[in-house]
């Protein structure tokens, strides 16, 4: 308190690299893949979930969330009808039998129902729960960034073929937006909606007002300049086309040999070379022609590093975990055997949960003046950012060379305000 | 700026062009706008402005299009970015990204501008269309009207030459319409942007207007000239300019200033009539006869407000409140509908007018409060007997369609309802006698596909018909005949309900008017009461002919008829 300005450390609220997120809930996924151990799986969907409570923005998508949970649930239960019915009988325990029917020998003399075991309820559990933190994963990811933050953070060269991508990420929105106004409409006509033939009526003019969309959609980005050519050759054109699609083709079979386990090992890192070798050179031929800028370039920072790291951690717990002991990460359901945490991989769920911290504060979504005009205005998070943006709030409006879009929180001294000037996320006072 | 030669137009399989030989320039820091009825090539024309027709459309456009000296035949749109900003109708449908600002600068990303610029130029846009509070907003969590807006700042930012708008303020209330038009004259009077603008309700652009193009329709001519040569006998005319032709007043003003000055005379002329006890308000003495004195003469029944008898009960919201999330819509709403009356439901674009009538429908179920439609909840009926109670044109009448011939829907919708077949056709003779059977709805034009949709929800004869924002995309003739069909039904003991942002609909139609603001209805009356002392839904008439009550030209028309003949 003594009226001089002094340096303060300062976290100014932003937006995590989309980058950052994607990989997080990546390594959680890929590790939920390995595992059908229900307290694993569970401690990753309550992190996941955790994170998402913490730094999500309240904004459309990331209500989806819930949804995702939802979906999650059903998928359980589908599993498990599904696994009662036609699943292979293993276990003793019987619990109840249902009818068994015998198929003919032409279906493979596939039996339908039978005596169902508390093994076979377990393992359909198991099995499912995997699936769902999986999915919840995803839902994680699009509740924390939104899809299209993720396309605006690839390369130019990639981004040629964001007209596909953004078409069909706004696709699926559409559909259940076409799917409601549709609906609605039946009724309004005194029509079912649902059963058979309410899906039959429905399907046609869905997709007609979705395809519609669609076009608008890429009309506007055209109108908008959306690739523009600028003073690329059309040789180089045509080889950063090609080195693009055998590139992502080679990236795609590579990660997915990556993930499955008993593909030949021949596909997974020889094809994730090719493929990154080929995209640079895609990127090569067409990034130097660019002329796109970019508004406001995600900002790839320590809490990035941090972030991915926990991601890749993960990962690379599990696969310790499963070399250390493999019936640690898959608990035998025959006998069934009460499942534990393996130390090292519950070590590394827990360090993902880190990103509920280390994740900046995202901004509000009402202008930066509300956001930090004063207690009371901000949502509930991380302390030690919000006091800053209190005092701060106190202090004179902020200078106009401000990047705008960055809320910036100083714990300065009340009596002597500092001006701030920030430039590219450092602050100066 | 923009040169059009010799160019024609004809949708692929269309029998004939969709405009053909139209030639035209329009001048540097000129707004000009495009008028016609509705099908006569506006948002082609427009869309042929940067090549989106036909390139995104299909067809064969012959002639040479011009824009800053750049063929749209050798420039794709995307290389016409730098200078033309095209706004479509629906500004939902063209947002490319999730963010105010996202939004504002995806253009000058794919432009290449520096990053220091474009942050200058989004500060700038922001604070011109008054967008600085919603920076960080998602696009979806927006209003109508500030979605029209950033729709009209992404291009802007581009700092293009010429801004192309396809009926800028149709989704738009009044005070939202000025907001953007307003904005929209800055450009051209700060900047000297070359703005072209195709609108339906001229009563809100033609005053700024420096010169219109007049599609005829059908292929037809084409006039380009000075808004008041061009209006004194166009097809397609906002009330001061037919106001004008009444009373015979030369040059035509195109402004409720400009007809101010020049109506003095005229206010005196009707000075007498005005002072007679006005038409009963609704609730009245329920004899259309003895109310309607000073217009008795003239049969003319919509012309005047609250004349028709007033029947029974026909729907009721008690107490009504719902939400979307922790967004309040209706906050203890309580409405009374009667059979035999038109009730205009008005208020600022999500000020709640869909939910209500969603909500009478049955569409969505009250969080809190009941609704009744002959004594029942709605929402607790099936659909097929809802239909026989109370129908909803909602607000994309296409929604409703999905046969691919007129035919084939009237068919359908006999079948639905256990009708005798035919009936729905009886009654779409009724709506609009001119249609042929055999085209696909989504080719019809937007008043006769209007017509269609009533057709289908009139042929199970509900008590209460509503109706969300008809008027949007229909010319004035169109819009004339709706509102003979709706006041036939009125007449005929149905309740009406109409949610516009439409305020000359309202003046001629409804016989009452609720206002919804903030979740709840902040007025409700006589339509003419409420609509004329308010400076945001008054009609031109009103405002002109101020402080005497009339409404409407017909009205006046009406007035002037009979004191002649007296």
């Amino acid at each position: 308190m003594t009226g001089r300005s002094r340096r303060v450390r300062v976290r100014r609220r932003r937006l995590l690299h989309p980058g950052a997120w994607w990989l997080w809930a990546g390594g959680l996924a890929a590790a939920a893949m390995q595992t059908t151990n229900p307290l694993l799986l569970a401690a990753i969907v309550a992190v996941v979930a955790f994170v998402v409570a913490a730094r999500r923005q309240p904004t459309p998508w990331a209500r989806s969330f819930g949804s995702f949970f939802k979906l999650a649930l059903v998928l359980i239960a589908f599993r498990v009808v599904m696994q009662v019915l036609f699943g292979q009988r293993i276990g003793s325990t019987t619990l109840f039998t249902l009818p068994s029917i015998q198929l003919p020998d032409f279906a493979a003399g596939v039996v339908i129902g039978g005596p169902v075991t508390l093994e076979l309820l377990v393992d359909a559990i198991y099995t499912s729960l995997r699936l769902a933190a999986v999915l919840v994963c995803f839902g994680a990811v699009n509740a924390l960034c939104s899809p299209y933050r993720l396309l605006r953070a690839m390369p130019a060269a990639l981004y040629e073929a964001g007209v596909v991508v953004t078409v069909s990420l706004s696709f699926a929105p559409q559909l259940v937006m076409a799917v409601a106004r549709v609906r609605e409409a039946r009724r309004l006509r005194g029509r079912p909606t649902t059963g058979l033939r309410g899906i039959r009526g429905m399907a046609l003019p869905v997709l007609e007002d979705a395809l519609e969309r669609s076009v608008a959609l890429a009309a506007s980005m055209d109108a908008r300049g959306y690739g523009r050519r600028g003073d690329l050759s059309r040789r180089s054109s045509v080889i950063a086309a090609i080195a693009t699609v055998v590139g992502m083709m080679a990236l795609c079979v590579g990660v997915y040999a990556l993930l499955d386990v008993a593909a030949p090992p021949v596909l997974r890192l020889p094809m994730l070379a090719i493929g990154s070798a080929s995209v640079a050179v895609a990127l090569i031929a067409r990034g130097r022609h660019s002329r796109r800028s970019r508004f406001q370039p995600d900002v790839w920072g320590g809490p990035e590093w941090v972030i991915s790291l926990t991601g890749a951690a993960v990962v690379g717990a599990f696969i310790v975990a499963a070399r250390v002991d493999p019936s640690g990460l898959t608990p035998s359901v025959n006998p069934i055997v009460w499942p534990s945490i393996p130390l090292v991989a519950g070590v590394g769920v827990a360090l993902t949960s880190l990103a509920a911290w280390i994740a900046p504060v995202p901004p509000s979504l009402v202008g930066r003046a509300d956001a930090a005009s004063g207690p009371g205005t901000e949502p509930a998070g991380s302390g030690d950012a919000h006091r800053g943006a209190r005092a701060a709030g106190e202090t004179r409006p902020r200078p106009a060379s401000k990047k705008h879009g960055v809320d910036v929180g100083v714990g300065a001294e009340p009596v002597d305000p500092v001006p701030v000037v920030v430039a590219d996320g450092r602050v100066q006072t | 700026m923009i040169r059009f030669d010799n160019v024609t137009f004809t949708y692929p399989d269309a029998p004939r062009p969709t405009f053909a030989d139209v030639s035209f320039t329009v001048g540097e820091g000129e707004l000009c706008l495009v008028v016609g009825p509705t099908g006569s090539g506006k948002s082609t024309l427009l869309r042929a402005v940067n090549g989106l027709v036909p390139r995104f459309t299909g067809g064969l456009l012959t002639g040479d299009v011009l824009v800053d000296g750049r063929r749209t035949e050798d420039h794709p749109p995307r290389e016409l970015a730098d200078v033309v900003g095209y706004v479509g109708q629906d500004p939902m449908a063209g947002f490319v990204t999730d963010t105010v600002i996202d939004e504002l600068a995806y253009v000058m990303e794919n432009l290449g501008v520096a990053p220091d610029v474009m942050r200058r130029r989004i500060e700038d846009v922001l604070d011109l269309l008054g967008l600085h509070d919603l920076r960080r907003r998602p696009l979806r969590t927006l209003s109508g009207g500030q979605q029209q807006r950033v729709a009209i700042g992404s291009v802007l930012t581009a700092s293009p030459g010429i801004l192309v708008l396809d009926e800028p303020t149709s989704a738009l209330d009044p005070a939202a319409a000025e907001d953007v038009l307003a904005a929209l004259t800055r450009l051209v009077h700060d900047l000297g942007i070359t703005v072209l603008i195709a609108e339906h309700r001229l009563e809100r652009v033609v005053q700024y207007a420096d010169r219109v193009v007049l599609l005829a329709g059908s292929g037809g001519a084409l006039a380009v000239g000075d808004p008041a040569s061009i209006l004194a006998d166009s097809p397609v005319a906002p009330p001061v300019v037919e106001l004008a032709r009444l009373a015979g007043w030369s040059p035509v003003p195109l402004s409720v200033r400009d007809a101010r000055r020049l109506a003095g005379p005229l206010r005196l002329e009707l000075e007498p009539f005005a002072r007679r006890p006005l038409p009963a308000a609704t609730g009245g003495p329920a004899d259309p006869a003895a109310s309607a004195a000073p217009v008795a003469n003239v049969p003319r029944p919509a012309d005047v407000g609250g004349r028709r008898p007033l029947g029974p009960v026909a729907g009721q919201l008690d107490r009504v409140h719902a939400a979307y999330g922790e967004i309040v819509v209706l906050d203890d709403v309580t409405l009374t509908v009667h059979r035999g009356e038109v009730l205009a439901v008005m208020g600022r674009n999500g000020s709640g007018k869909s939910t209500l009538l969603a909500h009478l429908v049955g569409l969505r179920t009250p969080a809190a409060g009941t609704v009744r439609v002959g004594g029942e909840d709605p929402a607790k009926l099936p659909a097929k007997v809802v239909v026989r109670r109370i129908g909803l044109v909602p607000q994309d009448p296409t929604l409703l369609l999905y046969h691919d011939s007129v035919a084939a829907e009237c068919a359908s919708a006999d079948h639905d309802a256990d009708l005798e077949p035919g009936t729905t056709a009886g009654v779409l003779d009724q709506v609009v006698p001119d249609i042929d059977r055999s085209m696909h709805p989504r080719d019809l034009s937007e008043g006769q596909r209007l017509g269609v949709a009533l057709a289908l929800v009139l042929a199970t004869g509900p008590d209460v018909i509503l109706l969300d924002e008809p008027t949007r995309g229909l010319d004035y003739a169109s819009k004339h005949r709706l509102v003979e069909v709706l006041d036939r039904l009125a007449l005929h003991g149905h309740a009406v309900v109409l949610a516009t942002h439409d305020v000359e609909v309202v003046a001629q139609l409804a016989d009452r008017v609720i206002v919804l603001a903030d979740g709840d209805v902040v007025a409700d009356g006589p339509a003419r009461e409420v609509v004329s002392h308010s400076p945001i839904f008054a009609p031109q008439v009103a405002k002109i002919l101020a402080p005497q009550p009339w409404l409407t030209v017909a009205e006046v028309a009406a007035v002037l008829l009979g004191a002649g003949t007296r």
